[in-house]
């Protein structure tokens, strides 16, 4: 157990000082690197809870997917590190409001909530044993029988944001010309070349 | 002190043990792999390839290593020095660690955990990171647009690379690795049924390695050698390292998924005579083959053509391919129960 506790400390300490880093370096490319750090160490602390699932997919969708299209437009901003660093007194007030008042919301949220007495009673014991099912099984049991409706509609909802995404972005520039490949597989000889005869010294 | 011995020492040597005797095949296949693919490649074009280092050439990719180790690392003075070296090893740890749920025979795995292709999965996932932050930090234009590209290219192929694992997963009932070519064992091997999935996912595994004919992040006649360019001795072969070790990778599960992992290809008398491993092994040099022959053969792609494959072509077909193989699983009345 000794091994646990230490690889929990460590991963805990990594943890906190990246996302501690996420915020406080300069470079914003450095922060989404520290931003993947923190999530890879989450992801460590998960499996020592025994959610292995989780963990999985916490890389794969934050890490593998979200984190590299985050990189992909933070590399190619163009920053100066001079003109940043006037605006960011001009800027702080704001930032601290939007901060507290974000902190006393979550107080609040946190200070009033109370859950339902089911849930808590079936947050006591996990079921089924996590010796007997495995949690990858358990999760699909749980969201595919009980949280079906709301799963359904929360997948509806990304579907919609993810079209409604689309068309905000989508431009159509008149005028340019694109490839058009089953046009040109549609292209026959006899559509495109004609052969004449020709007779010698006369031209057509 | 017994208890020391016994819980941590004793597990600790035998998991170290493990893991040198599956890494240092590894490198010595990535040494003989390079070596192949000159020879395979010089067939294909009428020459000779590497002859002068030891018999038939084969001490060349040794004679290349120790060319590399004792050059000087330059360190361009623009570069983040700390990610431009982050980056290499990146990408080299990468393609090792996911060889820890590759199983070579049954129960022959250092780490049989239940999640294993989610675990390989992300791995792959991952190895686009070592190419965008060398692209990065390199602070040089060629770099920077391979960087680009390689991003682009290898999330849009992990999206079809998810569904054709999917598709796998429904007919195994499992994530764990080893189950996935049990399952072969009590059918058939999955690229009968599933032979569509079986060409897209190697033509996947072609764009996620970056390998020819979508090689566009080294592409040399446009981007010199893309993100490789300001990378000399060492670091530069880590990468090179990394890569071929990611392809035996990518060749090795094509093989799990779908020819059968160590599976012989009938179970009657002089095949079973076999054991796993060799079978595992011919496997992936089939596939390696494959590899290498494409290179020989195709031109690059362009990237819009890239773009249109991974998007308009292979997302919409490994999804029809995904509900038509879970509604012939129910309809059928063929549905694995765990």
């Amino acid at each position: 157990m000794i091994i646990q506790g230490l690889t929990f400390y460590l991963f805990a300490a990594i943890a906190v000082a990246a996302a501690v880093m996420v915020v406080s370096s300069r470079n914003p490319v450095h922060s989404v690197l520290f931003l993947i750090l923190t999530f890879f160490t989450t992801a460590g602390l998960f499996v020592l809870i025994g959610a292995e699932f989780l963990a999985m997919v916490l890389v794969v969708v934050y890490v593998g997917a979200v984190a590299v299209l985050f990189m992909f437009v933070v590399m190619m901003l163009d920053i100066n590190f001079v003109e940043m660093r006037e605006g960011f007194l001009q800027y702080m007030p704001v930032g601290v409001l939007v901060g507290i008042i974000l902190l006393v919301e979550l107080l609040m949220v946190l200070g009033t909530a109370t859950m339902s007495p089911d849930v808590l009673a079936a947050g006591t014991e996990p079921i089924p044993d996590l010796l007997h099912r495995q949690n990858t099984a358990a999760l699909g049991d749980v969201i595919y029988t009980k949280y079906i409706y709301l799963f359904q509609a929360a997948g509806m909802i990304l579907l919609i944001a993810m079209i409604g995404a689309i068309v905000l972005t989508l431009r159509q520039r008149p005028g340019v010309r694109k490839q058009n490949i089953a046009k040109q597989l549609a292209r026959r000889r006899e559509d495109s070349v004609e052969l004449k005869k020709v007779q010698p010294g006369q031209g057509i | 002190m017994a208890e020391l011995w016994s819980i941590y020492l004793l597990p600790g040597i035998i998991i170290l043990a493990q893991i040198l005797l599956i890494i240092v095949p590894l490198l010595l296949s990535v040494a003989m792999l390079t070596y192949f693919e000159r020879k395979i490649m010089a067939a294909m074009q009428l020459r000779m390839g590497p002859n002068v280092v030891g018999p038939f050439g084969l001490l060349q990719a040794f004679a290349d290593g120790a060319k590399l180790f004792f050059k000087e690392t330059v360190l361009p003075t623009s570069a983040n020095k700390i990610i431009f070296l982050i980056a290499p090893m990146l990408t080299f740890v990468l393609s090792l660690v996911a060889w820890a749920v590759i199983p070579f025979d049954d129960g022959m795995v250092v780490s049989d955990i239940n999640v294993g292709i989610l675990y390989l999965f992300a791995i792959s996932s991952l190895g686009v990171y070592g190419i965008v932050m060398a692209g990065w930090a390199s602070n040089s234009k060629y770099p920077f647009l391979s960087a680009l590209r390689s991003a682009a290219q290898m999330v849009s192929y992990e999206v079809s690379i998810g569904f054709v694992i999917i598709t796998v997963l429904l007919c195994v009932g499992s994530l764990n690795v080893s189950d996935v070519v049990r399952a072969q064992a009590e059918g058939m091997w999955f690229f009968i049924p599933l032979f569509p999935m079986f060409i897209i996912f190697f033509i996947s595994a072609l764009a996620e390695t970056n390998r020819h004919p979508f090689d566009l992040p080294e592409a040399e006649a446009e981007l010199v050698a893309g993100y490789q360019v300001e990378y000399s001795s060492m670091t530069f072969a880590l990468f090179f390292l990394g890569e071929y070790a990611n392809m035996i990778l990518m060749s090795g599960l094509t093989t799990i998924l779908f020819l059968g992992g160590w599976l012989p290809p009938f179970d009657i008398a002089p095949f079973n005579w076999i054991p796993g491993p060799i079978w595992f092994f011919l496997k992936i040099a089939v596939l390696l083959f494959v590899f290498v022959w494409v290179r020989a053969t195709l031109p690059r792609y362009r990237y819009d053509q890239l773009m249109r494959l991974g998007w308009k072509v292979f997302l919409p077909f490994s999804l029809f391919w995904v509900v038509l193989t879970a509604g012939v699983l129910v309809a059928f009345d063929l549905v694995p129960q765990t």
